[in-house]
């Protein structure tokens, strides 16, 4: 059986150490010590209380309702707002308390009890106790599909027992094993009782109470958000440097959907930090007194992914000929910055229980001559090779979301043409995206999601959920369902390792490159943070 | 006039439910929805069940056929209640009602300037006899017109925002930071301005009644700016009123570069999330701005030329 062929090693942190050398510096960046206490003018200060941080996000949250919020801007925002039952290590991955003290994981992982620390408010004064965890729960699952991230953290949701005054009790109907990496999401952050009376619409435009170092003072759709700071907040997360209230006095989110116009903004000094910073502004910027950060966002790399039941790609030797014949480096060094690396799993780099499968994506454009040629597909007169009259031609789903998009394709295009597959490139709106892919109307789809727990990989394979690429195949399913059931970290990463490589080998995903969070901050911010999530942090940030 | 009042009310009306109904049979023709759209949002990720997708449809009324669905929203509409966004959850006209006073500042700095610099260049270009100067001044409008609004307002921000530091780059606040975008929106409009403007006074100077006018001893200036222009300022006039359209088309971008809130921004938001209500809200106040301003020509024609009204034609042709 496959499954052993994997040695069943959870990440450790002597991998991640190891990672870490190899990988590019930019990863070391967490948290950002680029631009500690050294000032522009390299006087060492130290971290200092007070300021306004003026932050341009690339979009308009739309929503501020943490539970709602659906983009990365919308969660830089909202993270400051809220805090969560737990917090997540970006360096190990491991879960620790914030405002549950402990918890507990039981009945394959289908039961989660959590002790909440008792002098927590929110800024409405309520007190954060069980009945307002529930309260929050119940909402979140409430909103279903309006809750686009939280639906998913909460499959299968049962109920909130309130156990005691500062004990709950959260029930699935059957194991869930990311609910626990999820609770230290925004997503699952926590509102106060009374916002949560207020209408799902309502709470989009604020106000809102959570019991976060940061309060909601305004949100003017298209342009701003205020956040100031709360004096009397003494509940931070363990990771980050103080518990007790923020440097920062205020943040100030300015919308500034140009990015040249937001480089401009950044480098003549109009505001502190951008975010959204576009590969091609990158090396600009660079020459410029600012600092230049990224972190690869964990969850699936940005991949083609096959649908399983076209006449083209259900052939396996077609998309193990893909995996060797994509070039990875070439496509990060030519389209693409520095920040980026390409990707070396179905899962990225920053993901809790990644495995390095790098070797599995070596760049061999001998195999995949090989592969096809043992498969039966001839070269074509016109170079393109066939295979009982069928032209091996592929039509590549893809949107528009991310601005390398197409030019990644088109060089893609040509490296797959030397094995003699033809790709079709077929740009789509987001909707007719959706459209095709739930219509299965392609062979590739191009495209990435972003989440710290490796669940994302039962999210986008598992053929019991959605299934758009269509997979039928009990060995993987096996895997997803067990690592969905393992409460023991160690025995939910062999899981995930396993299926990562039966992924890769079986050539469902062809994983191209880690899509990163990148933003820009000129020299006087300092520790700004990445967390688990490659989202930004803002507590600990200071100005000098 | 008050013959043709309400026949000119009437055609308002006509073309506001015209210009309804057509973006609404527009919206629903693109594949897709708002629900999809931000179903999309997670990207791979995304794991919101088809049943979940259903239930928010159902709570926007998408489920329902489309032809019920266009008789309430028009009922709706006609009532003045134009619906919220799918996204935001905030009513329509209020989305608007805050966006408007932006984008009338931005639109009311651009015909300031848009107006007198056009004037300016045109009856300078046909006044001088200097042929370099006329020919500069002559040629420049054209350009005006040619340069993208997106290039003019990127390349105004690197220099006079970025490299001299003289106005913010971005934002709502204060005269400052109406400038830029009235300055790049008011370069295409005073562009064409220049143009028809020249045209109708390089015609008007070729009537026989300027010749009377020279043949009374008036001085060139006399001539030119109080016979000739007068009479060649009916086709400016009507494409002014084209201007305010134009405008209000322009700031979808400008406001975009220049990252601020308005109707062209809201327009551009709604139309990439599909939230149609927002759409069709737009929709409605931009015909009410054509409506509008066509009307005030229209009532302002006879005005500036005593022929329209002794005659009473229905509309100047220009």
């Amino acid at each position: 059986m496959r499954a052993t062929r994997t040695p069943a090693r959870p990440r450790t942190p002597g991998d991640r150490r190891r990672l870490a050398v190899l990988a590019a510096p930019l990863l070391l960046a967490v948290p950002l010590t680029a631009c500690s206490a050294a000032g522009s003018d390299g006087q060492t200060t130290g971290p200092r209380s007070g300021g306004r941080l003026t932050f341009a996000l690339s979009s308009d949250p739309t929503c501020v309702d943490p539970h709602q919020a659906a983009t990365n801007d919308a969660m830089y925002v909202t993270r400051g707002i809220v805090d969560s039952l737990t917090d997540q290590d970006p360096r190990t991955g491991r879960i620790v308390p914030w405002l549950a003290t402990s918890w507990e994981i039981a009945a394959n992982a289908s039961r989660f009890t959590f002790r909440l620390r008792t002098d927590a408010t929110f800024s409405d004064g309520a007190p954060v106790d069980a009945k307002a965890v529930k309260a929050n729960f119940d909402a979140v699952h409430d909103l279903g599909a309006r809750s686009i991230l939280g639906s998913g953290f909460l499959q299968g949701y049962r109920g909130t027992e309130v156990v005691d005054a500062h004990t709950v009790e959260v029930a699935f109907d059957g194991p869930n094993a990311q609910f626990l990496q999820a609770t230290s999401t925004p997503t699952l952050g926590l509102l106060s009782p009374a916002s949560l009376r207020r209408a799902a619409e309502e709470r989009c435009a604020g106000p809102l109470a959570g019991s976060g170092p940061f309060t909601l003072a305004g949100y003017t759709p298209d342009t701003s958000v205020e956040l100031n700071r709360r004096d009397d907040y003494a509940w931070g997360s363990p990771l980050w440097k103080s518990p007790d209230a923020a440097r920062l006095e205020a943040i100030t989110f300015r919308v500034v959907p140009e990015s040249g116009v937001r480089s401009g903004s950044l480098t003549s000094g109009q505001v502190d930090a951008i975010a959204g910073v576009a590969p091609q502004d990158e090396t600009l910027l660079k020459g410029q007194k600012v600092s230049v950060v990224g972190r690869a966002n964990p969850g699936v790399p940005v991949a083609l992914s096959a649908n399983t039941a076209s006449p083209v790609a259900k052939d396996p030797a077609v998309r193990r000929a893909l995996q060797a014949a994509v070039d990875r480096d070439e496509v990060v060094d030519t389209v693409l910055s520095s920040s980026y690396r390409p990707a070396t799993s179905s899962l990225a780099e920053t993901t809790d229980a990644y495995r390095d499968n790098s070797p599995l994506l070596a760049h061999d454009p001998a195999r995949a001559r090989t592969l096809l040629d043992e498969a039966g597909w001839r070269p074509g007169a016109d170079g393109i090779r066939v295979k009982d009259g069928r032209p091996l031609r592929l039509k590549v789903i893809l949107g528009t979301n991310f601005g390398p998009n197409q030019s990644a394709l088109e060089l893609i295009q040509q490296q797959v043409r030397k094995a003699g597959i033809q790709l079709d490139l077929s740009v789509l709106s987001i909707a007719d995206y959706q459209k095709a892919r739930g219509a299965g109307d392609y062979d590739l789809a191009w495209g990435n999601g972003t989440r710290t727990d490796p669940d994302i990989l039962r999210t986008a394979f598992s053929s019991k959920l959605l299934n758009l690429s269509r997979i039928s195949d009990p060995a993987l399913q096996r895997e997803l369902d067990a690592q969905a059931a393992a409460t023991d970290p160690a025995r939910r990463a062999a899981h995930v390792a396993t299926a990562q490589r039966r992924i890769l080998e079986q050539g469902y995903q062809i994983p191209v490159f880690e899509m990163t969070t990148v933003f820009a901050l000129s020299k006087k911010v300092h520790d700004i943070t990445f967390d688990a999530s490659s989202r930004l942090q803002f507590h600990d940030t200071w100005l000098s | 006039m008050k013959r043709r009042l309400p026949r000119t009310l009437a055609q308002a009306l006509f073309v506001l439910w015209a210009a309804y109904t057509v973006s609404f049979a527009v919206l629903y023709l693109l594949p897709g929805d708002p629900v999809t759209i931000m179903a999309a949002g997670g990207g791979d990720a995304s794991s919101v069940s088809p049943e979940q997708i259903a239930e928010l449809r159902a709570r926007y009324g998408l489920d329902r056929p489309v032809p019920e669905q266009y008789a309430t929203a028009l009922w709706n509409a006609v009532r003045g209640d134009l619906g919220t966004s799918v996204h935001g959850g905030q009513p329509v006209t209020r989305l608007i009602a805050d966006a408007l006073p932006a984008t009338l500042q931005l639109a009311g700095a651009t015909l300031l300037l848009a107006l007198p610099l056009g004037g300016a260049v045109a009856l300078l270009g046909t006044y001088t006899r200097r042929r370099w100067l006329r020919q500069l001044l002559l040629s420049l409008p054209a350009a005006g017109v040619s340069a993208p609004t997106f290039w003019v307002g990127l390349l105004l921000v690197q220099l006079v925002s970025f490299r001299w530091g003289l106005l913010p780059a971005f934002g709502n606040d204060g005269w400052s930071s109406l400038v830029l975008p009235s300055v790049t929106l008011a370069l295409p409009a005073a562009g064409l301005v220049a143009q028809v403007f020249a045209k109708s006074l390089r015609t008007a100077l070729a009537e026989p009644y300027i010749d009377t006018a020279r043949a009374k001893g008036a001085g060139r200036a006399r001539v030119h700016l109080r016979h000739a222009a007068r009479n060649a300022l009916a086709p400016p006039l009507t494409v002014a009123g084209v201007l305010t359209g134009g405008v209000l088309a322009g700031s979808v971008v400008v406001e975009t570069v220049f990252a601020r809130t308005g109707v062209g921004r809201l327009t551009a938001t709604a139309v990439t999330t599909q939230d149609i209500p927002v759409v069709q809200g737009l929709v409605v106040l931009g015909a009410c701005v054509y409506v509008t301003t066509h009307l005030v020509v229209d009532l302002l024609h006879p005005l500036l030329d005593p022929r329209i009204a002794a005659t009473e034609r229905p509309a100047v042709t220009t």
